[in-house]
């Protein structure tokens, strides 16, 4: 079963050669046998990658050690959730998992770009063909997942115990799925150079997938920090690490693209600029993944590092960013431009947004980058934290936020500030009166966090403003204006959504940052300690065994302002003899969307604990608020009119005159 | 306006924005990253006191005092060279004597360094790679056993 998994990865590498040259061929000459044979062979490049991974899978869960990266990466005594997820737990699984997802996103084009312009489509198979044979001779020369060892061992050596969690099943295959989708808006891209020109087809199509990619990077993301946050027992929702930033910047300038792809869709108009950013935001996902798997910066996850296989990747970061860049750089000035249009405008609004977050992509990338260079050039290392990022970062995304809800009021081609504004009036109100309330109730001088909150009120109420008047809120009496908003389309839901939940986001981290508290003790059983809101009384300590692990655990009660218990709270340490780990397993509490989270330290000698805990209110905002983006972006994706071949909507003509004009 | 004063004036704004956000980042390049240390380079740093740093090196062997509440004290050495550093709060799992460490903070008058984050890497064999370099450099890094691939 496991030399099958390694023939089939063989033999993907050389159908993926096919698939690189035969379509392209049949694209310039005009052959559409060979133009055709490009859909099948993707189907079966992924079918037998597809194979391949079930057959690492497979060895895992059988816990067959004679595979080197079973042996690394497992043990008999973990629990069967982790056997699976240990497949792409390491670096080979996890860039054997990345091949799949590309090969997966390849083999969808396939399938359904049936309407596809011919040599459009032909072409672009070709061009995922090469990133295919790129990463796929990747991985069967620097990082085979299905090496023998002879004799076998009889124990593996176990999983690192900070990846035997949930997370690992969810995080990783969404965050590629959000970034290997990104792919797919680069093989458009390359390909529309290629055949020189870009035509209505081309923009419908890169639409949705930017949606698709985009919504799963944001739920990647949102699943990390989460991870991150319960498992590091840091408390910290985001560090500003390399390994963060590196699907981070992916995020901004997909972000920049969804909405430059937007006018184009609209207004056939920043063709060049929506080509180019897609091209640059999968060289920003090539470029994470050779900061994750070179190492070449510290980092505070623990990832493999391999000269060899960072030369690789650079090898083909350089081939595919300098080819695409060189390749636009020759043939895009003989692209037809789009329309001009008005700086006030819907059309203008979104190269704001563009402005705002190409730069923020950009200061992100310098100040991620910039120790690697300064390295290099005098020999000083440096590191470049959350200062940095806060003074550059967050004063860039400020302005962008309080931009936002004006957006989707101004009408395409020539806008009406004044009456963008007017209608914003409730938002506006809303958000004055949040802030208000913050410095009157809470405190005087919390400035930075009324000026937050009323940010965050702004951006939501400001995204159901948006609806209301696109509903006719006002102006129609209220049964029209009920089967208008149902009649809205779903892109604009998904706009509005989407909005929203990045409003939810800012609270939850202005909140946190804001009102958090935190105390550290040193604690012996019966002792208090307190908290805002709560306090909480260390009952004991107690050893506990697990399947691969044994757990100190330190049970809290969670007391009332009347000293009453009314819950618990345990806090554990693990350690993990195999791996001669340990691991800290914080204890969290929920009331409502703020938590109680408390992690534990070592024992001291006279038998208490170190006990750190924090109050985070409004915390679990910041992930849900990444949920609902995520959920925007889907809502936005099943819109009937950007579905590529659907059929036409049966009413169309009773619908036309419920929407309202764009 | 004419229309190609127009295209001027849009353009003009968007380089003076770019102009801006360049500013910014490099002001906060030269003010907010912080330089990395081995014990042994530090007197030839000429540090500003209060200056964030980061201090790297192994854990020195018997140093480790715990001492009243959440507070602890050790020694980063680089077998040369060692600083007392004091940090109050979890210390990371993996944190042990002779354990390579990366502390941020800052000197104190004391000539102590107060250190307000400690970095200790999730994995047994793994040392932080300046540590790693400085180490390599000053000749008496010892690969007992190779830094394994481990996620």
């Amino acid at each position: 079963m496991v030399e099958i998994g390694h023939f089939a990865l063989v033999l993907a590498f050389a159908l993926s050669l096919v698939q690189s040259s035969v379509p392209l061929i049949g694209a310039r000459r005009g052959d559409s046998a060979f133009m055709n044979a490009g859909s099948p062979v993707a189907v079966a490049g992924f079918a037998l990658v597809a194979l391949s991974f079930a057959a690492l899978v497979a060895a895992h869960v059988r816990s067959d050690f004679s595979v080197a990266n079973v042996w690394e990466n497992s043990h008999s005594l973990k629990p069967m959730l982790y056997k699976y997820t240990a497949a792409w737990g390491s670096h080979e699984g996890s860039m054997l998992l990345w091949v799949l997802i590309l090969t997966f996103f390849g083999a969808l084009v396939a399938l359904f770009g049936r309407n596809l312009p011919a040599t459009l489509k032909a072409t672009v198979i070709a061009v995922q063909g090469w990133i295919g044979a790129a990463f796929l001779l990747f991985v069967l020369l620097t990082s085979n997942p299905f090496t023998r060892i002879s004799p076998p061992p009889f124990e593996g050596r176990d999983l690192n115990p900070i990846l035997q969690d949930i997370g690992l099943a969810v995080h990783p295959p969404l965050l590629y799925l959000g970034y290997v989708g990104f792919s797919i808006c680069f093989s458009f891209s390359v390909a529309a150079l290629i055949d020189g020109r870009i035509d209505a087809a081309w923009a419908r199509w890169v639409r949705p997938w930017t949606l698709a990619a985009w919504a799963f990077l944001t739920g990647g993301i949102a699943m990390g920090s989460y991870w991150a946050y319960y498992e590091l027992g840091w408390g910290g929702f985001w560090f500003w690490d390399p390994v963060e930033n590196a699907s981070f910047m992916p995020w901004l300038s997909g972000t920049a693209l969804l909405h430059s792809a937007v006018v184009m869709e609209k207004r056939s108009a920043l063709k060049i600029w929506t080509l180019l950013l897609s091209i640059l935001t999968f060289s920003l996902s090539l470029l994470g993944t050779f900061m994750v798997r070179s190492g070449v910066l510290t980092s505070v996850h623990a990832f493999a590092t391999d000269p060899s296989r960072g030369v690789f990747i650079l090898c083909i970061l350089i081939l595919f960013i300098g080819g695409s860049l060189a390749l636009f750089a020759w043939r895009a000035p003989g692209l037809t431009a789009g329309g001009l249009f008005h700086p006030i405008s819907r059309e203008g609004a979104l190269v704001v947004n563009n402005l705002f977050l190409t730069t923020a992509t950009a200061s992100v990338l310098i100040g991620t980058l910039y120790p690697l260079v300064v390295e290099a050039t005098t020999g000083d290392k440096i590191s470049v934290g959350a200062p940095f990022f806060n003074a550059t970062f967050v004063p860039l995304m400020l302005p962008l936020l309080a931009l936002v809800p004006f957006g989707p009021l101004l009408a395409w081609k020539r806008g009406d500030i004044a009456g963008a504004a007017q209608r914003l009036m409730f938002a506006f109100g809303a958000a004055l009166l949040a802030a208000a309330a913050i410095l009157i109730f809470v405190d005087v001088r919390a400035v930075f966090a009324a000026l937050g909150v009323g940010l965050a009120v702004w951006l939501v109420c400001g995204a159901l403003t948006d609806l209301a008047v696109k509903s006719g809120l006002g102006s129609q009496p209220p049964k029209v204006m009920l089967r208008r908003l149902i009649g809205l389309p779903g892109s604009m839901f998904g706009t509005a959504i989407a909005h929203a939940g990045l409003g939810l986001t800012v609270l939850g981290m202005v909140g946190t940052l804001s009102f958090g508290a935190e105390t550290l003790a040193t604690m012996k059983p019966g002792d208090v300690m307190s908290m805002p809101n709560h306090s909480l009384r260390l009952e004991g300590i107690r050893p506990v065994g697990g399947p691969n692990y044994t757990e100190q655990q330190a049970i809290f009660s969670v007391l009332n302002d009347a000293g009453e218990a009314y819950g618990q709270i345990i806090s554990g340490k693990r350690f993990y003899p195999v791996r001669q780990m340990s691991t800290t397993e914080a204890g969290i509490r929920t009331f409502w969307f703020s938590q109680l989270y408390v992690s534990i330290g070592d024992e001291t000698a006279d038998g208490g604990v170190v006990v750190h805990a924090w109050w985070k209110p409004m915390v679990t905002l910041i992930w849900l608020g990444g949920l609902v983006m995520m959920i925007g972006g889907a809502v936005s994706l099943f819109d009937r009119r950007l579905r590529v071949g659907a059929p036409k909507a049966a009413k169309r003509r009773n619908r036309e005159t419920l929407e309202p004009a764009e | 306006m004419t229309r190609k004063q127009k295209r001027l004036m849009v353009i003009g704004g968007g380089l003076a924005f770019l102009g801006a956000a360049a500013a910014l980042t490099l002001v906060a390049l030269g003010q907010r990253a912080s330089y990395f240390y081995m014990p042994g380079d530090l007197e030839a740093a000429h540090l500003a006191p209060g200056q964030r740093i980061r201090l790297g090196g192994l854990v020195e062997d018997g140093t480790i005092v715990r001492g009243q509440g959440a507070t602890v004290t050790f020694g980063v050495t680089d077998t040369t060279n060692a600083v007392k550093v004091t940090y109050t709060g979890i210390l990371p799992d993996l944190f042990r004597e002779g354990q390579g460490v990366i502390t941020e903070g800052s000197f104190g008058a004391d000539g102590v360094f107060a250190a307000d984050s400690v970095l200790a890497k999730h994995d047994e064999n793994y040392m932080p790679k300046e540590v790693a370099d400085s180490l390599k450099e000053k000749g008496v890094w010892q690969p007992d056993e190779p830094a394994k691939a481990t996620q």
